[in-house]
């Protein structure tokens, strides 16, 4: 088989490899049962609570828990956006990059708050080195977010009935202690030992091989890259993202960053089987993630690797796969699966252009944020997941002829109507973002966004609305974003498109967790079956396809088919 | 009745009355109550404007269309919404009729009012609630009531379509009796329990002509998730304008109207409040009156059934099963001493030995000119003494060891031996002594119903569990028990052993139903999620349940269950079937709006739709004939079968979810196929 293709197949099977254990390890943290760190982060972690007064043990509702999040959230934003926008004069500035313009941080904060890290600023001129690590620091944070956030919803799955679904505070202070912090270090390490920089100094010259004097941009880029990818973040610490080479440095490099960012969205589902102890029904829902995934990747693959056929026509050799905006070092294979990788999972970085990859690369690419489920986020993901379960909870449990039921507990009018509300908000964000958008461009035609005209800026405006409601951050690129309506539409995209989803399935989960627990008759419908499995996987590929399929066919069919 | 229920589905006069009906029902305010069809409706007038509009000369032909293709969508449009109330409306109709044909036995009968002491002949209009009348021998009784005095025998087959009287008598458990049903013999004194109009039967009707009728939990629900994909396609329609602009395509707004109306779930919105009538009309059919559309939901839910032993589990009265003889006497002769105990004896258990006994034997017998000896409460035993002075008993095991030893003689070790036995399975022994002597025993047993172990089972494959509730000991209970598979019993049951057996399992969050009659089953019946009273039992325990089964059949529960089961699978089928559709529907109208800018997406005409115009047309008159060709399923139910939830949802997804993929594909192309011809 094609090495390529053999490495991409190994970098998989070892992620789903070492996730296995590594939820084993998660599920053991959120569950407080002793772990190899203990001695370590133990201390540390009750000096942070005693400095904060919190009593990391008491049980929250889910109320309490989502008015601590969203505090935190606002918290961090405010003291980001205050950093980006007095850059010029605080300390860090070896480069003297100058302080953001008020939408673009905004856009900035709020991106890196809600774990998107969509970048309207390239990190070489946009920001000094306190912003860096301020965006850096916020990748912990707000992975750690959605990770204690899928912990309280796995609380609500328990077969028993209570209104607490564990402690906020617990949960994200340890996502970062026990398993951000110590996995991002251990990748940072084996980044820096490649030669990516890491380093407060400013720019260095070098001469390249043309003699010409070249200033090259550095900084503390390993650690970024590595919570970048653990976190799935996935802002880059220079413009060009992964693509550059000191933040990618050779394969190995780029096949490490391919295993950190889906080290943590795979190993939460692992998690969620050990931590509620239904392992049958978290292996359900990583072979529904699977499948989703390997249906997107695929092709993805297979056609970068063909090639672009519109440059074959012009007698260009496309043996190696089109490779218009691909790294060489990275190879089509590779960045085929990268590809959807960091669309699947909402990491959004990038090692190659997306806005060349071809038209039905990028149509996956889209779908992949839309459904933005198969593994997802971190944490979010399963948040993301759970809306469709229970959705397809709820028409299969009319199906058999029972009013629906989710883990012994009846999904009523209540949960329906938040599941579908949260379900809507994508369709709305993205078509409506989307629409208000070609609005903007069919009446001024002047507007210096497209680069390109007809579908495929149109797939760049979709992709960027896309992006932002997936808090992907990813770009399609070639969409001339820093300006006022980019900036401030995706910021307010982002921020709905990040807590919606989040405040729906929490909500959800108290609902149900409050609620009396039915125990399991010959009338249930189980929901760790393959059956289920298949109507979950049908829901989210029908309320997908109904949702975006004109969308998809004005953008990237429509290209594929005049092409 | 059984005729009634076997006519076609659409009789002629239902249907006239639904057509009519369909047309009122366009009243919005009416139409309000369903968001989806509300919707539509709006989509038809905004057509009709459209229509109007584009027979101006300075209409915008891109984006107002041709009048005449205008018009033909209006048409569609309104023929759709005019399907899903005819669908509603012909549920209505139908429940309605069902009803009408138990209400019409009680039409105006003339009454003998009683007041003190005199008997004054009214109309049965005229009696109020806590009025007494009078009904004798021949009589229609007039109201339905409670009986105060005395005992008749009633027809009841007006209602039950069971052509054997029934006793009904004063005080115990059978003291209901039902307007229309007719006095054979004696004479009984009855209050009026029921304004008249506030009978169950008005309630019901009131309930299917939908002036009381209120969406169930689950219908709310649904509704919500529906509403939810409805929003879905207004976001999609609103932002096709825009993208549309973009890819310079104009779009008429009779293609916007149309794209929106195919892919809104109209199939299950239209069908929505039709299938929550027929499920009630369902339970009507089987005779069971619903005083909620909840509470036949809550049947498909149940997980416990409480059943009454006797008349559900086994046939009313025991009956005799063998014969045992003591050491020094042949089964024969145990069998003819028996039998002369025996043919005097009216009791069930009495006629039961006779019948047991081989017609050889019996045909010689005769006890004329024997004395006959009572059952009475102090001898405990029953039987002859015959002309040549023999003494023949049979009684209780206990009464006739004391006669026997008594007498100074020796009990059987073999009989007792044989008595234990029989205790041990179940059974009841009853001793027979001839001269004080002991001659053998005979075996009584509960009789199971045929069948009932089947249904049981069924039962279970539907998670259903079955607890049956007898007065009889722990032992005999037990053996009955597994012997009908039932899966739990509660023995010498007390009326509050039912209540806190209903709490119990109510606290672990299990729905529990019952069945019962008396006053005492009242607490009971209500305590339950869903709790069947008999038509002959007492007002209190009709009161107290949330159903009344007009046929005073026990195993009744069973196929409520199935009636609650098949209410929700219709739903969640069709709306599987709905949403599916769309799948098609978008394959034929997206590429019809974008072809003529973008001719390279003909690509995604996948059916080959002739033009755009017939691609809209052909979805849109899909989308409005699948409604009334679902009828049919929506008002009979889709078939449930006990095959296991996942089973289950396998089969209805291929059917319903594959099959509402693949259907409309073929439709749509074969409506094209009509329609390009006279396009």
């Amino acid at each position: 088989m094609n090495t390529e293709l053999l490495g991409v197949l190994a970098i998989f099977l070892l992620s789903v490899l070492l996730a296995i254990p590594l939820g084993r390890y998660v599920a053991r943290v959120y569950l407080g049962t002793p772990t190899l760190l203990d001695p370590v982060m133990g201390p540390l972690e009750k000096l942070l609570f005693q400095i904060s007064r919190i009593d990391a043990h008491r049980d929250m509702d889910w109320k309490e828990q989502l008015k601590a999040m969203l505090s935190i959230n606002l918290i961090w934003f405010l003291i980001t956006m205050a950093v980006l926008m007095n850059m010029s004069w605080l300390p860090l500035k070896p480069d003297g990059n100058p302080s953001m313009s008020a939408d673009l941080a905004f856009n900035t904060a709020i991106s890196f708050v809600v774990n998107c890290n969509l970048q309207h600023y390239s990190g070489e001129s946009g920001l000094s080195y306190l912003g860096q690590l301020m965006l850096m620091f916020l990748q912990f944070v707000s992975a750690a977010i959605g990770m204690a956030a899928a912990v309280i919803v796995f609380n609500s799955l328990r077969d028993q009935q209570s209104t607490g679904l564990g402690n906020f505070w617990n949960y994200f202070t340890k996502s970062i202690t026990r398993i951000l912090l110590p996995v991002s270090v251990l990748g940072a390490i084996i980044f820096t030992f490649q030669g990516m920089p890491v380093t407060l100094e400013g720019k260095d010259t070098m001469v390249s091989l043309q003699g010409d004097t070249v200033q090259v941009s550095r900084g503390p880029v390993a650690p970024f890259v590595a919570i970048k990818h653990l976190g799935t973040n996935g802002g880059g610490f220079f413009g060009a993202n992964s693509a550059h080479p000191l933040e990618n440095i050779n394969y190995l490099t780029n096949e490490l960053q391919l295993l950190l960012q889906f080290l943590i969205p795979l190993a939460m589902v692992f998690a969620m089987g050990y931590f509620v102890k239904k392992r049958k029904f978290a292996l359900m829902i990583f072979g529904v993630m699977t499948l989703g995934f390997l249906i997107l990747v695929i092709p993805n693959i297979y056609t970068e690797m063909q090639g672009n056929p519109a440059i074959s026509q012009m007698g260009i050799d496309q043996s190696l796969g089109a490779m218009e905006g691909k790294e060489v070092r990275n190879g089509a294979a590779s960045s085929g699966y990268w590809s959807i990788l960091t669309t699947v999972i909402s990491t959004g970085s990038v090692n190659a252009m997306h806005d060349s990859t071809m038209p039905l690369s990028g149509m996956n690419e889209l779908l992949a944020m839309m459904v933005n489920g198969f593994f997802g986020g971190c944490g979010v993901g399963i948040l993301n997941i759970y809306i469709y379960i229970i959705i397809a909870v709820f028409i299969s449990g009319l199906m058999v002829g029972r009013t629906p039921e989710f883990m012994g507990k009846k999904v009523e009018a209540r949960e329906v109507k938040i599941a579908m509300l949260t379900a809507l908000l994508s369709p709305l964000l993205i078509m409506g973002g989307t629409a208000l958008a070609a609005w903007m461009v069919v009446n001024n035609p002047d507007l210096p966004w497209l680069n390109n005209p007809s579908f495929h800026g149109f797939s760049e405006m979709l992709y960027e609305m896309t992006s932002a409601n997936a808090n992907n951050g990813s770009g399609f690129e070639g969409l001339g974003d820093n300006n006022p309506f980019w900036n401030i539409s995706t910021g307010i995209v982002l921020l709905f498109g990040r807590f919606i989803p989040i405040i729906g399935p929490v909500a959800i989960a108290g609902l149900l967790a409050g609620k009396k627990f039915i125990p399991e008759s010959a009338g249930t419908l189980k929901t760790d079956t393959l059956t289920f499995g298949a109507m979950i996987f049908s829901v989210i590929v029908i309320l997908t396809a109904l949702s975006y399929f004109p969308a998809l066919t004005l953008g990237p069919l429509a290209e594929y088919f005049t092409m | 009745m059984n005729d009634k229920r076997n006519k076609g589905l659409f009789q002629a006069a239902l249907v006239r009355a639904a057509l009519w009906q369909s047309v009122v029902k366009l009243n919005p305010v009416q139409l309000f109550r369903n968001p989806v069809m509300f919707t539509v409706e709006i989509g038809t007038f905004i057509m009709l404007v459209v229509t109007i509009l584009s027979m101006r000369d300075d209409a915008n032909p891109g984006l107002m269309g041709t009048p005449g293709y205008n018009f033909t969508i209006f048409l569609l449009l309104l023929l759709t919404v005019l399907f899903a109330n005819f669908a509603e409306a012909f549920a209505e109709a139908r429940g309605k009729a069902q009803a009408d044909s138990l209400r019409k036995t009680r039409k105006d009968t003339p009454a003998k009012l009683l007041s003190g002491n005199t008997i004054t002949q009214v109309s049965s209009s005229s009696l109020r609630k806590g009025d007494r009348f009078v009904c004798e021998a021949g009589d229609t009784i007039p109201m339905d009531g409670e009986i105060l005095e005395g005992l008749a025998s009633v027809d009841e087959s007006a209602i039950t379509g069971e052509s054997a009287p029934v006793i009904r008598e004063a005080g115990g458990d059978k003291s209901s009796v039902t307007g229309g049903t007719k006095v054979l013999s004696d004479r009984i004194v009855v209050e009026v329990t029921a304004q008249p109009g506030e009978s169950f039967l008005d309630k019901m009707i009131a309930l299917v002509e939908g002036a009381s009728r209120q969406k169930t939990p689950n219908e709310i629900a649904l509704t919500i998730l529906l509403a939810g994909f409805t929003i879905v396609f207004v976001i999609v329609c609103v932002a096709l304008k825009p993208f549309a602009d973009y890819a310079q395509t104009p779009i008429s707004i009779a293609a916007y109207v149309s794209l929106f109306v195919c892919l809104i779930p109209t199939t299950i919105g239209g069908l929505l409040s039709a299938i929550g009538i027929a499920g009630m009309d369902r339970a009507l059919r089987a005779n069971v009156v619903t005083k909620s559309g909840k509470a036949v939901e809550t049947a498909g839910d149940l997980d416990t059934l409480l059943l009454d032993k006797t008349g559900t589990i086994t046939i009313g009265n025991r009956k005799a099963t063998n014969f045992y003889a003591a050491e020094d006497i042949s089964r024969d002769e145990l069998i003819k001493f028996s039998v002369l105990a025996s043919l005097a004896d009216e009791t069930p258990e009495g006629k039961s030995i006779v019948e047991l006994a081989s017609p050889e034997l019996v045909k010689g017998l005769s006890i004329q000119g024997a004395t006959l000896i009572k059952f009475t409460a102090e001898t405990r035993t029953s039987g002859v003494n015959m002309p040549n002075g023999t003494r023949i008993r049979k009684g209780a095991q206990d009464t006739i060891r004391k006669l026997v030893e008594q007498a100074g003689n020796h009990f059987s070790e073999k009989t007792a031996a044989e008595i234990k036995h029989i205790s041990a399975n179940g059974g009841t022994p009853l001793a027979v002594a001839v001269d004080e002597k002991v001659v053998g025993v005979i075996e009584l047993q509960d009789i199971i119903k045929p069948g009932i172990q089947e249904r049981f089972q069924r039962l279970r494959q539907m998670g259903v569990k079955t607890v049956m509730v007898t007065g009889d000991n722990p032992l005999t209970a037990k053996y009955i028990a597994e012997k009908a598979g039932v899966d739990d019993f509660i023995a010498e049951a007390k009326p509050e052993d039912k209540m806190n057996y209903i709490r119990n399992e109510q606290a672990q969050g299990k729905l529990v139903a019952m069945m019962g009659d008396g006053t005492n089953d009242a607490p009971a019946l209500a305590q339950a999620d869903v709790g069947v009273a008999m038509n002959s039992g007492t007002q209190a325990a009709k009161e107290a349940g949330n159903m009344v089964d007009l046929d005073n059949d026990p195993t009744k529960l069973i196929e409520v269950v199935e009636i609650g089961k098949q209410l929700l699978m219709t739903r969640g089928t069709l709306t599987t079937f709905s949403i599916a559709n769309d799948v098609a529907k978008y394959f034929a109208i997206v590429p019809a709006l974008f072809i003529s800018s973008i001719p390279a997406l003909q690509a995604l005409n996948i059916m080959q739709l002739a033009s755009p115009e017939s691609a809209i047309l052909s979805a849109v008159i899909f989308n409005a004939v699948v409604i009334p060709a679902l009828i049919p399923l929506a008002l009979k139910g889709v078939a449930y079968k006990p095959i296991g939830a996942s089973a289950l949802l396998r089969r209805n997804l291929l059917v319903y979810g594959l099959g509402g993929i693949v259907v409309p594909f073929i439709g749509i192309k074969l409506i094209d196929m009509i329609v390009s011809m006279f396009l």
